[in-house]
Parts: C-alpha cells; structure tokens; sequence
C-alpha cells in the first residue's frame, strides 16, 4: 500500500502498461516517434551543433528565425496527420462487414488527432510562422512589438506539439473528436488520459496564438514605416491584421471552454455534466464562439498569400484592393455571427436556425468578391505558371466548390438532412486544403528563397501540386456521395455495399496525397543539395512588388539597414521603376536590436512538462512546471540589459558587399525566372 | 527630475489612487449588499449590474486613461469594437441557450 502511494506521488498514473501495445500500427507510430527523437539528437550531438542552435534558434527573438522554426513544427506534425489520414481512409476502405486494418479504439484515437493537430498544430503555426517572416519586412520594421513574447509563443506551440507527439508514445489521445464535445468527454464516459492530453495540448496552442494575436495586431498599429498608412498596406499584412483581431477575440473562448472541462474532471464541477445542474449544449455553443472565426483565422491568411502570388505572377497590381480589404474586414466581423450553423440539429427553434443560415450564406458575397478581384488580376496579365501559381489556380477552382457546398450546407433543412455525414467531412475539407494548406504551401514556395536564399526545385514542386490537387479530388470527391448516401463521418465500420466504391476511391486519393506528401520531401533534400545553382542572394526572384523583396536574401538580422519610407503601394516595385532600389542610403546609423532570451525555451519546457503531469496526476511536476512558468516571467521582468547594437561599420559592411553583387550581377527578365540564371536580380519592365 | 515631471507624476499618482479608492468601493457595495441582504433578489441583480459597468469605466478612465479626446480616438474605436464583439458572444450565447431553455420546457 505505501509503496503504491509512493509510486503514485512519483510517477502519478504513469506505468508500464501506457504503453502502446493495444495496435500493431500504434506500437509502429511510437517507435517512429522514439527512433526519430534518438536520430535526431544522435545528429545533432555528433555534428556538435547544441550550442550553435541554442545560441542562434531557440533563443532567438529575431521574427524572422522564429517564423522558420513555426513553420519547421508545422511541417513535421503535418507529416504526422496527413499519414494517419491515409490510414484513416485505408481503414475505411478496408472495413466493409469487417474491422478493417485498425481496432476500432485507434481509429476514434487517429481521427481525434488528426483534426486537433492539422487545426492547431499545423495550419495555426503554419501561418503563423509565415505571417512572422514575412509581415515585419512587409510593413519595413525590424521585428514585432514584443519580440520575447514571440519567443514565449512560439516555445507554448511547441510544448503543446510535443504534448501531442508523447500521447502516440505513452497512453492513448483522447476519442472525443477535435471538438470534444461532453458529456462524452467528462470522466464519467472517458476515464482516462486522454481527453486530459487533448486539453492540456489545446490549453498551450490557444495560449500561444491570444498572444500572437496581440503581438500582430500591435506591431501592424504601431510598427509600420514611414509613408506606410493602412491603405497602403500588402494585402497579406492586412489579412494579418484581420486574423490578429480574430485570434485575440476567439482564442480565449476555446481556453475557456477547456478550461471549465478540466475543472469538471479534475475538480468535480459541472459545468458541462448531465446532471447537477451542467449543460453540455453550452460547451458547444462556447467551442464555436472560438471554432467559427477560427476558421477564418486558418483561411484569411491563404488569401493573403494568394492576393501577393497572384499579382505577382500575372504581373499586374492588385485588381480592387480596396474591395480585397473591405471583404476581408467584414468576413472577420461576419465570421462572430454564424457560429450556430455548426449546431443546427441541437433543439433551438426554426427562427434561429433562419437567422443564422441567412447569415452564414452572407459570407459567401465578400468571398465572391475575392474570387473576381483575383480572375481580374490574372485578366490580361502575363501569367507565369511557378508553384505558387498553380496552387493558387488549383485553390480558386476548389475552394468555390467548397464554398458552394457550403452555402447548401448553411440552409437548415439540408443541414438536418446531411448533418453527421461524409458529406460535412467532405464540405470543411473542400474548403480548408485548397484554401489553408494550398495557401500556406503557395506562400512556402514563394518566400522560401526570401528566407533562405535559395529556391526550391521548380519539378518537384509541381509533382507535388500536381498530387496534391489529384489526390484532394480524388480523396474528398467520393466523399459527398457517400455522406449523401448517409455514411456518419467517424465510422468504423460498414455494412452497406453502396458505401465500398466510393471508400476504394478515396483511399486511392489518399494514396496520392501520400505521394504529393514524398514529393515535398524530396523537393527539400534536392533544393538544399542544389542550392548553390538555385541561389539568389540579391533577393528579389520573381520580380517582387512588396517591401520584403527589396532587401537581400536571406535578409540581414536588422532587415533595413534605414529603415524605408514608401509613397504608396508596391513600394519596392515603385522603387525599381524610379532608380531608388538598390541604392546606398546617405549615411549608416547604429542599430538597436533586443538580445536573445532564454525565456522562450523555458516555459516551453515548462509548459510541456505541466501539461504532462497533469495528464498523468503528477502534481509535484505540474507545480514545479507551473512555478518555473512564473519564475522565469518574474526573473526575466527584472532583467534591464535586453538591447545590442550591432555598429554602423558593421552594417555598412554588409550593405555594400551585397550592394557591389547587386551592381555587378546582370539583372534577368522573366524568362529566366526558373533557370539557374535567376540569381535574385530582376530587369525593370517598361510600365 | 524636472518640476514639470514632478508635477505630471503627482497628477498620475492622484488618478491612480481615486481609480484604486472607486475600484474597491464599486466591489464592496455590491458584496457588502449581497451579505447583509440589503435589497429584494432582483434590485440585487440591478445594483450589481450597475455597479459592474460603473467599475469598467472607473477601469478605463484610471487605469488605462482612455477618455474622449481625439487623440484617443483609435483606442476608443478598439474599444467599441471589442463591445459589439462581446455583446455578439455573451449576448448570442443568452439568445441561443435561453431558446434552447424555452424549448426544452
């Protein structure tokens, strides 16, 4: 007895038996994750490169490393949700009047995971580490407000992504869905650590991004430079801007949310129970408050993306940039009053439902408008068809699919019809991967080179797009057929041999999804490998309009040498027009940068290491973690000596050299944009 | 320190120490309400409701200084967005939830 009380203050409900022996295919997961950790500090140890990354990364406050390491995590959970939606679907293809390949317990797991990653751990720091590179060089300032805060968030994601990666190893996730709706999700129906796992994940990530969002929003208000005002603005920093003001108002619905679901089943309260006075219906109406403009916060930024790719390589300014931003601003105040369609089927009256279907489908108007100013600014302009273009051609064709799939979905009658189906599944995939992901991976093959000075192999990346759109048809198509033939997303298993077609094409999308997936591997290894012919130190591959190609690549830490005043849009396209680009200003000047912090890593340690006691009821750790929390936020406030200055001489150096490569580099017209002659110098067109 | 300096911090130090006095009257008054049981349940609710709103302007007014002249006109604008936000969520969320109640019944 004393020695099971010891264990318990030791390890909590920690033992042996969390491990994944339960599934064959959960054992192979966990020793992926465990072999891929060993390998990776095995590499890092023997290439002696600790003190390099913890000097240089991870505490790092410069804007733009932080944004590569969002994108980093944002890319390696995507590699870990997109393989169990392939299993996910070869299960289903597999589980016609029999198991299939998953016991059913892992199959609920794979689909809980999946969403709460691909949502919170993969598209979220997927823009977010784009936003982070790119809105600080679009706006001409040197960093974000709040630089440490930026650190401290991006540490909380990766706590909560690590938090997710241990559950594959130790216990099981949660098999609640990515909403996890109680009573389902209280202790009396999931007694275990699972739904523990999710909360304690989500509770970081929602964390991580109010902050964010308040980091964005600020540095947007009061960082711009000279010249810059509001309607100047590049059309991806205002999308920024209307994200920022939705994740700062959303974000603390779903910490609420979860919130009062922890204090129910570590505490005894019945907030969302059955009895005792709790309503779950609340808890669901709280989870789309957050869950509605979070799905604006995942596809406002793609359109950003797109409005910058898409002038970009029609070579023509921006058709209707006051309307692009007056839609942008009125889907993010609409997306605060539709929430209720995500609950159509819960017991309130018709009057309800009407209202808020009339306005879910007023949504659909500003995003026309979008879709018209972006086919105006490719009308009659000379196209290029580069990676980031044919993702954006690709998005423009599915996303109004998707968009029209939900328009009939926003009508409560069709909703009660279709609820709970394939066919929802169907609708919210048509909409986030063309318009999230192929957003996201337009804007990684456009500022790729910015960041790293170097582009990404041209074939491979069109192999990938080109999986990508077949394998999402192929994959999600099958799926509108078989939800409306009344296949419950979410199943197991099936009896109904009018479901079997449609499953064995959607798994053969998947396939190909994982092929577009190996593509995106092997484009990276074949880049780095050629970067030296793929260079482009100058910085400015594709005849860019915006102030982030004006500068070298990859950019100095200071990005500005003088910080640069505009006369409009397309400052940087202007500037090459009048002969004021790439031009020495009149004199250097001392730069201020903020010092590195360790505070970021730290609570990122710290926070993982709460979540995962709590999880496991290992209180001694959750209040070590949680003090340290507060420990370090204390002991950095009390720290004065943040500022270096990096010296004019310094700075000039720098500048001139790449200055003289700029001068002495023929500049390359847009013909040669994909060849190896593409060294970031491009010639002025004639207006 | 200049005398000018002296002058604005003292100032500062006076809106601070008012915002600190009327924050803790506008919480005792409707505790100290609710303990003695100086009203009927529903002028309760009434006074601590006004209460409530009287504490978030003393809040803004004191401590985060916003008042209404232009130069403020861009916090005040946040402001005003942030209520029709919340009185989206909170007031949405009583319509939904009530209706959901009335149903039920």
């Amino acid at each position: 007895m004393l020695s099971q009380n010891i264990r318990f203050a030791v390890f909590g409900n920690l033992s042996f038996s969390a491990l994944p022996f339960y599934s064959v295919i959960a054992t192979i997961a966990a020793s992926m994750v465990v072999l891929g950790a060993i390998a990776c500090i095995v590499v890092i140890t023997r290439a002696k490169a600790w003190t390099y990354l913890w000097k240089e990364w991870f505490t790092s406050v410069d804007h733009k490393r932080v944004g590569i390491m969002y994108v980093i995590v944002a890319l390696i959970m995507l590699l870990r949700a997109a393989i169990e939606a392939i299993l996910m679907r070869v299960h289903q293809a597999t589980a016609f009047q029999q198991q299939g390949i998953l016991p059913p317990e892992h199959f609920a797991q794979l689909f809980t995971t999946h969403g709460t990653i691909m949502i919170f751990f993969m598209a979220m720091p997927f823009l977010i580490g784009l936003f982070n590179l790119i809105m600080p060089l679009q706006i001409g300032a040197r960093d974000v407000s709040f630089p440490v805060m930026n650190s401290v968030s991006l540490g909380m994601t990766i706590g909560g992504s690590v938090l997710m990666m241990i559950s594959l190893v130790l216990g099981k996730f949660s098999t609640g869905g990515w909403s996890g709706y109680p009573p389902y999700t209280e202790l009396a129906f999931s007694n275990d650590m699972g739904v523990d796992y999710w909360i304690w994940a989500l509770t970081l990530s929602s964390l991580s991004t109010t902050m964010t969002g308040i980091n964005f929003a600020a540095t947007i208000y009061k960082k711009r430079c000279e010249g810059m005002t509001l309607m100047a603005m590049p059309l991806f920093t205002w999308t920024c801007l209307c994200t920022s003001i939705l994740m700062i108002f959303a974000m603390p619905a779903i910490t609420l949310a979860t919130a009062l679901l922890a204090l129910d089943r570590y505490a005894d309260m019945h907030f969302f129970t059955n009895g005792m006075g709790g309503n779950m219906m609340n808890y669901i109406n709280m989870f789309w408050l957050f869950g509605h403009p979070e799905v604006y916060i995942l596809v406002l930024p793609a359109f950003g993306v797109f409005s910058e790719t898409i002038a970009t390589f029609s070579g023509k300014t921006l058709y209707g940039y006051t309307s692009l931003i007056y839609a942008t601003m009125v889907i993010a105040v609409l997306s605060f009053t539709v929430w209720l369609h995500h609950f159509f089927t819960m017991g309130q009256d018709a009057n309800v439902n009407a209202i808020f279907g009339i306005a879910t489908m007023l949504i659909g108007i500003p995003t026309g408008v979008k879709i018209y100013d972006w086919l105006l600014t490719m009308f009659r302009g000379e196209i290029r068809l580069t990676v980031p273009m044919l993702y954006a051609i690709g998005f423009m064709i599915l996303f109004t699919i998707g968009g029209c799939a939900g328009i009939v979905l926003a009508n409560p009658g069709v909703d009660y019809q279709v609820h709970n189906t394939l066919f929802l599944v169907a609708h919210f995939h048509n909409v986030i991967i063309p318009g999230t992901l192929f957003g996201m991976l337009s804007g990684y093959h456009y500022w790729f080179p910015k960041a790293f000075g170097f582009r990404l192999s041209e074939t491979w990346g069109r192999r990938a797009c080109l999986c990508w759109i077949a394998g999402f048809v192929l994959a999600f198509f099958p799926l509108y057929a078989l939800g409306l033939l009344g296949m419950p997303r979410r199943t197991a298993e099936y009896f109904d041999p009018a479901y079997r077609p449609w499953t064995l094409i959607a798994a053969v999308g998947a396939l190909i999804i994982a092929a577009a997936l190996a593509c995106l591997v092997i484009q990276l290894v074949v880049s780095i490998r050629d970067r030296a012919q793929q260079a482009v130190p100058i910085g400015d591959p594709w005849d860019g309009r915006t102030l982030e190609w004006s500068i070298a690549a990859p950019p100095p830490e200071y990005n500005f040498a003088v910080l640069p005043t505009v006369h409009g849009r397309d400052a940087f396209l202007d500037a090459k027009h009048d002969g004021s680009a790439y031009r020495a200003p009149e004199h250097y000047e001392d730069i201020v940068l903020p010092k590195n912090a360790a505070i970021g890593p730290v609570i990122c340690v710290a926070g993982g290491a709460a979540g995962f006691a709590l999880t496991w009821h290992i209180w001694w750790l959750a209040i070590v973690g949680v003090a340290t929390m507060f420990a370090a936020l204390i002991v950095r406030s009390f720290n004065r000596d943040t500022e270096r200055v990096i010296p004019a001489a310094e700075v000039r150096e720098t500048e001139e050299a790449w200055l003289r490569l700029a001068h002495s580099l023929p500049p390359r017209d847009r013909n040669a944009e994909l060849s190896i002659e593409n060294e970031g110098l491009a010639t002025v067109a004639a207006e | 320190m200049s005398a000018q300096d002296a002058k604005e911090r003292a100032h500062d130090a006076r809106v601070y120490q008012v915002g600190l006095v009327l924050a803790l009257v506008l919480s005792a008054v409707p505790f100290g309400a609710v303990a003695l049981g100086l009203l009927p349940a529903s002028g309760l609710l009434w006074m601590i409701a006004i209460c409530a709103i009287v504490q978030i302007l003393v809040h803004f007014r004191c401590f985060l200084h916003i008042d209404l002249s232009s130069n403020h006109r861009h916090d005040l604008q946040l402001i005003l967005f942030s209520v029709c936000i919340v009185i989206l969520m909170a007031g949405g969320t009583l319509w939904v939830i009530g209706n959901q109640r009335a149903m039920m019944m």
